[in-house]
């Protein structure tokens, strides 16, 4: 009898005793009417999945993805991870071309950067928002992510000498937004391990974690992209034996976890070397490096812990470096989601929900005012950003900007 | 990384020893496997006398605000507790006799608050009962999907709607002495029962759903906020895998989340890990054991002998629980670990002199505190 076929899963679903827990902290539940709930979509719709696909339901599109109902279970359920695995087995509905255009961020960054400036101006147009709107239903209200003209790669490959002197190496895979949006968060992260006696070094040739491409309905391309990366990944880590730093809470999550929960590619052999970088710093100040900061500085910091970091547990290291510096006035700010995740808010249909969600983080900042909030992710900055009017820093930003 | 006690499980009893050390400054983290049996909290804390002010202060410093009032607590099958001390909103009665006639209303299309049962209950005492059901507009988004309109759902949107909540139940009261209503009230604004107590001209009853519990949902958040406020560091949704034992002392813990980064404590650990649902002890059909540390446990050889037949009656499993020293210092193969404290349910029914459930979780984490600051 093959009764075992029908009632086990991946993602520990027969573990889940109905206890609810989950529902009290699911961020969409509360904002949007038409989403099922992480126990609906999760565990409760993958016993009816497992006998008859008819049962899924396409109002799984509607979660979010931010894991909070993981961190919840008090039975170790994946219960995002199921929801997510089940969108990528059961909907096969072709993804729309705006949603491709989000998904592709490598590609839409390498477009992009040879115009940079065009590009910023173009999006940052009424009219362009207006079109987009029309065209795509990527919500006008939204503000864009900003071009840079010069890719971090191009400038660390410029300084790959210097950063070959130091002693010690580690690699870093920097992400998309550190490559054409923002790369000053990757010279920051250099100005700080170079502190502590580090060099960094690039992967051979990183893609996009992918994990837009498996939100948007595209996984067969994001395992592409995994397989690349891990296999970038296993030549830096077994061939040269080097840890890989990131500066992003969300690649991180997806290089360590999607990849073999969602996409089934194995990473056992690399899952440990790959560290936040705010991790790998707190580990050499606990062996004794140390750090010179200014005399003068001060700043009021409220720290957000970003959902995905909230689920890889490592929103502790960030908060220890960032109460570590001294003049530093440090806050914590409620467990909460800021609404965007990634690509979700850009999309017309879902941006109320989002700005919904994303309010009792929202007013807690504009309460406290602080002279920076600090966050690991660059989409929940982008959010805070436009929502609140407060600057967004990464802690290894602020980090950096505190050293003598 | 390195602090002076890590505590092993964040629900109530792990947060109130948290709070405890930290206020003493003590540098303390807590590693908590998701969430925990706080959401399936009554409100009422069975089996706590007369509490000390300290542990009056310790809540009401976290803006959980209690009453202790000895008598009997209306169970959500209208059948009466006893109990001593509770939240706020949870009444105590001297007496079983609650009310004359009693209206019980309910929110349309809310399936977890069970006013026939409630009725039912009430009118074999004696008491005269009258259902009704309301229907805020701004509650129809959730009845759009009637299996996720749960508790903390309605009382995230019915809080700021506290106002219309009193106008309606006023409508509805007709010669009615007492007014139950469900327990969904109070999530984020904790002034929002006794603002509904005094808008309704009859005597207010705020009585029980289905989990979750938003009296309990409230306390969690609440007691975290104070915990991390106080400097705290509470490391949620991670799981200790394994223990570093050596010669009867721990020294660190490895986490799920951190791996190799292990988390040590240089004075104590505190197990507080509680029962079966957040699986502090684990039951398989041939034992009853505790996970983390295999520490030694109290229960029956005889797996007969675990469990009532009949299934309302007291269930012996109820009270197995991890064999500890008297002060409170746990056993493996006989001999107490020097540096690890259990508190809480995990401790089941082998310490009496602590009480049980809630009470017993406040009290046996207020006892190990006690005993690492060596008071």
């Amino acid at each position: 009898m093959k009764l075992q076929e029908f009632t086990s899963s991946k993602h520990n679903f027969e573990e889940c005793m109905k206890c609810t827990v989950c529902t009290a902290y699911c961020p969409v539940l509360q904002a949007n009417p038409l989403y099922p709930g992480p126990k609906q979509a999760g565990p409760d719709g993958e016993r009816l999945r497992l006998k008859d696909p008819y049962f899924f339901n396409k109002a799984l599109k509607y979660c979010l993805n931010c894991k909070r109902c993981e961190v919840a279970c008090p039975s170790g359920v994946a219960v995002a991870d199921l929801i997510q695995a089940a969108r990528i087995r059961y909907d096969h509905t072709p993804p729309k071309l705006r949603d491709r255009m989000l998904a592709s961020t490598d590609f839409m960054g390498s477009l992009a950067r040879p115009f940079a400036p065009l590009v910023n101006f173009g999006t940052g147009l009424g009219i362009s928002k207006t079109l987009l709107d029309a065209t795509l239903k990527i919500d006008h209200r939204r503000s864009f992510p900003k071009y840079s003209g010069r890719s971090f790669e191009g400038w660390l490959k410029r300084h790959r000498k210097e950063q070959a002197a130091f002693p010690e190496q580690v690699a870093y895979y920097h992400g998309c937004y550190v490559n054409y949006n923002y790369p000053q968060l990757g010279k920051d992260l250099v100005k700080v391990l170079n502190a502590l006696g580090i060099g960094v070094q690039l992967l051979e040739k990183e893609k996009c974690c992918g994990i837009a491409l498996i939100t948007n309905g595209m996984s067969a391309t994001a395992k592409k992209h995994a397989d690349h990366n891990v296999a970038q990944l296993r030549q830096a880590v077994m061939d040269k034996g080097l840890k890989v730093v990131t500066t992003s809470s969300t690649c991180t999550l997806t290089l360590r976890d999607e990849y073999p929960n969602l996409l089934g590619v194995d990473n056992a052999d690399v899952r440990e070397s790959i560290l936040m970088a705010t991790r790998l710093i707190c580990e050499k100040l606990e062996q004794g490096a140390q750090l010179k900061f200014k005399a003068d500085y001060h700043k009021k910091i409220a720290y957000h812990v970003p959902c995905h970091l909230e689920r890889l547990g490592w929103g502790v290291f960030s908060e220890r470096l960032l109460r570590g510096i001294p003049g530093v006035e440090f806050y914590l700010l409620d467990s909460a989601c800021c609404g965007i995740s990634g690509t979700y808010g850009f999309k017309k249909e879902n941006y109320e929900t989002s700005q919904a969600i994303g309010e009792a983080l929202f007013s807690q900042i504009r309460a406290l005012s602080p002279d920076v909030v600090a966050c690991d992710c660059e989409t929940c900055k982008w959010q805070i950003e436009m929502s609140t009017g407060f600057q967004v820093m990464n802690p290894i930003s602020i980090l950096a900007e505190a050293l003598e | 990384m390195k602090y002076d006690v890590v505590i092993i499980g964040g629900g109530l009893s792990g947060l109130v020893a948290g709070i405890t050390l930290q206020k003493a400054g003590k540098r303390t983290a807590i590693i908590s496997t998701g969430q925990n049996a706080l959401h399936f909290f009554s409100g009422t804390f069975e089996s706590l006398q007369e509490p000390s002010q300290r542990i009056k202060d310790l809540f009401l410093e976290a803006g959980v605000r209690v009453h202790y009032n000895p008598g009997v607590r209306l169970t959500p099958m209208g059948t009466f507790k006893e109990a001593a001390l509770s939240l706020e909103d949870i009444d105590l009665f001297p007496s079983e006799k609650i009310g004359k006639r009693v209206l019980i209303v309910n929110f349309q299309g809310y399936h977890d608050f069970f006013s026939s049962f409630l009725a039912e209950g009430l009118e074999k005492q004696g008491m005269q009962c009258r259902v009704r059901f309301l229907n805020l507009p701004e509650l129809e988004r959730l009845q759009q999907s009637p299996s996720e309109m749960r508790s903390v759902q309605i009382a995230r949107t019915v809080d700021p709607l506290w106002e219309k909540v009193v106008q309606e139940v006023r409508l509805l009261l007709k010669d009615e002495d007492t007014v139950i209503l469900p327990q969904v009230f109070g999530l984020a604004d904790t002034s929002v029962p006794g603002r509904i107590r005094q808008g309704i001209p009859a005597r207010v009853v705020f009585a029980g759903t289905l989990p979750p519990s938003v009296p309990g949902v409230r306390t969690q958040i609440l007691l975290r906020k104070r915990y991390q406020l106080l400097g705290g560091t509470y490391l949620m949704g991670d799981e200790v895998v394994r223990a570093h034992v050596h010669e009867g002392v721990v020294h660190s813990v490895a986490t799920k989340n951190l791996d190799s980064h292990y988390v040590e404590a240089s004075e104590a650990f505190i197990l507080s890990t509680g029962s079966y649902f957040s699986k502090g002890l684990v039951a398989n059909p041939f034992r009853v054991y505790e996970p983390v540390f295999g520490l030694d446990v109290e229960y029956k050889e005889d797996r007969n002998a675990w469990y009532n037949p009949s299934f309302a009656g007291d269930q012996p499993y109820m009270h197995f629980g991890v064999k500890a020293s008297a002060d409170l210092l746990a056993l493996k193969d006989g001999e107490p670990l020097q540096n690890l404290y259990v508190a809480g349910s995990v401790l089941g029914d082998t310490h009496p002199e602590f009480g049980s459930a809630a009470g017993q979780a406040i009290q046996s984490a207020l006892f190990v505190a006690d005993k690492i600051l060596g008071l």
